[in-house]
């Protein structure tokens, strides 16, 4: 028995969201009594690292193929029976999701995707997964051999546990790519917003893309990701990768500032499992305050360089 | 060109979501539903797009669920598929919707399928991936641009952070998100000649369920917001850093 983490490392390096996994492969081998083993690409340096956060056996493999999940699926699939593992916990992440659905079928096991929390594994096996772009939790109760997990970012807070860990190679190159990668084009200095701790959002509040200047600083003194409402990505102010809510990206940073959005059901249900919410609106109507835990009521182009100078001075002191 | 477009029917983006017995089941009382935006908006009108640039072949949609589904399978007619299938069944698993679809598309020489990239109630995302293993073809997830020129598609997929531009030779599974395509309205001509295309209903294939939903919750809202004087953004700095501790 085994617990089977996928760790992606990105140019040698590993996201805050990949650690999360490995932990929350670490925490949940420790509650079953197994061993926590982690499935990466790294280098053996970089990968050494991945044992701060609980990994106990490391299987590094090399790939030019990391873009085909058909390709790590028969890669996963080979660790996990040569291991003889029973969990495969993966990022929820693009990747994650597409190697989610496909591990289910081939290892002809029970899949949960965005699970929010370590499964309970008292009576049965059930995982919490977030719904209705959180408006509510469901409770999965997998029933089979092998359970394929992935896991929410931001749903398990990082903790260093430091464990010693052993580094092993893992041939992949029995398995081949059917598709080509022509180019991957990255957003280089920014966190992607699904992985953001602190989102900066405006709307239509801000009346004209060309007043965007304070968002953005804003968002440069916080350290935040920017972000926006549904119509303002429809009407091309703002690229549509910055739009959150249902029918955008679902997110939950630790620090969600809403300006200049008023807070229909729609837009609330991708951002309302943000740990600390902080509407900004001239309306105090507006129904996103009764969403919010801090609220500041008045023209967001007089509040949101008076915030800009207060935490100014915040971060000097 | 062969193109097979998965379509859901979920709750409207407004509806209340609310649960009965105990927490057991969605309350489907007074809910009204629509397609899938992502399987609509994006899915659907791209292949119909490339259906009408090759200029042959047909776009064929394909629905999991009751009689009461037919509505929005005709309204995937009305925008522009060439026909559509239901498989008589409830839809209750990513893997029970995903089996049913490989079934009828490895009969039916299919090229290309399409959906949405998530429906929008059950978040999953897992019908793709694993209709694509099932069919032991590529998947292409996160389409945001996807064209076709012979056999070979190249398809912009978004990553966190940015996106991947990548060539795959057909047949493969294509998830559809913001991008792919602009909606389309259907217009009175659509809708008449929607209720003459065929919509055929065929018995599902069986399944072993390995998961099943025990309980829903909604979380707990927010307390109530504690207003911040706009004059005073020390105070608010103040609150975010020593009470929310969240800067």
């Amino acid at each position: 028995m085994s617990v089977l983490v996928f760790a992606e490392a990105i140019k040698n390096q590993y996201k805050k969201s990949t650690f999360e996994v490995v932990l929350y492969g670490a925490r949940l081998s420790k509650q079953l009594g197994t061993e926590c083993i982690v499935l990466t690409n790294g280098n053996g340096d970089s990968a050494s690292n991945l044992g701060v956060y609980g990994a106990q056996k490391i299987l590094n493999f090399e790939s030019e193929n990391m873009h085909d999940n058909r390709m790590l699926t028969k890669v996963i699939s080979a660790a996990v029976s040569q291991n003889g593992s029973t969990v495969v916990i993966l990022s929820d992440n693009s990747k994650g999701k597409a190697l989610a659905g496909r591990l289910a079928i081939n290892l002809d096991a029970a899949v949960v995707s965005g699970a929010v929390a370590l499964p309970n594994t008292n009576d049965g096996f059930k995982v919490h997964k977030s719904l209705f772009s959180g408006k509510a939790v469901g409770s999965y109760s997998l029933n089979a051999d092998i359970k394929v997990i992935s896991v929410a970012g931001n749903s398990i807070g990082l903790e260093e546990i430091g464990q010693a860990v052993s580094l092993e190679s893992f041939d992949a190159s029995a398995h081949s790519s059917t598709v080509s990668l022509v180019e991957t084009k990255r957003v280089e200095g920014t966190v992607p917003l699904p992985e953001a701790e602190l989102v900066v959002s405006a709307g239509r509040g801000m009346k004209a893309p060309e007043n965007w200047g304070i968002i953005d600083e804003l968002a440069g003194v916080l350290g935040a990701t920017t972000a926006c409402s549904r119509p303002v990505a429809d009407t091309g102010w703002r690229p549509h990768h910055e739009h959150v809510g249902q029918t955008g990206i679902a997110i939950k940073p630790n620090l969600y500032f809403a300006i200049g959005i008023s807070g229909a059901i729609q837009h609330l249900a991708g951002v309302n499992n943000s740990k600390t919410i902080v509407v900004i609106n001239k309306d105090p109507e507006a129904p996103f305050f009764k969403a919010a835990d801090y609220g500041v009521v008045g023209d967001l182009f007089d509040v949101v360089p008076r915030l800009i100078e207060s935490l100014k001075k915040f971060k000097a002191s | 060109m062969n193109l097979l477009v998965c379509i859901s029917k979920t709750p409207e983006t407004t509806a209340k979501i609310a649960f009965k017995e105990n927490g057991t089941q969605f309350d489907t009382d007074g809910v009204q539903y629509i397609m899938n935006p992502y399987d609509e908006w994006y899915a659907l009108v791209r292949a119909i797009e490339l259906k009408e640039s090759v200029g042959a072949g047909k776009v064929i949609a394909i629905n999991v669920g009751p009689p009461s589904n037919d509505i929005v399978i005709r309204k995937a007619l009305a925008i522009g598929a060439d026909e559509a299938v239901r498989v008589d069944a409830e839809a209750n698993s990513a893997s029970f919707v995903a089996k049913q679809v490989a079934s009828y598309a490895k009969d039916n020489n299919i090229d290309m399928v399409f959906l949405g990239k998530e429906t929008i109630d059950y978040n999953g995302s897992l019908v793709g991936g694993m209709l694509s293993e099932l069919l032991d073809v590529p998947y292409l997830s996160y389409a945001s641009n996807i064209e076709v020129s012979g056999n070979e598609a190249t398809v912009t997929c978004e990553i966190e952070g940015g996106v991947e531009i990548v060539k795959a030779t057909l047949p493969l599974v294509v998830s559809a998100t913001k991008g792919l395509a602009e909606q389309r309205i259907p217009n009175m001509r659509g809708i008449m000649m929607a209720k003459r295309k065929p919509l055929n209903v065929i018995p599902p294939v069986g399944v072993e369920e390995k998961e099943a939903i025990v309980s829903y919750q909604i979380p707990e809202g927010k307390t109530g917001v504690k207003l911040v004087d706009l004059e005073n953004m020390d105070e608010l700095v103040r609150l975010l850093h020593e009470e929310a501790k969240a800067i």
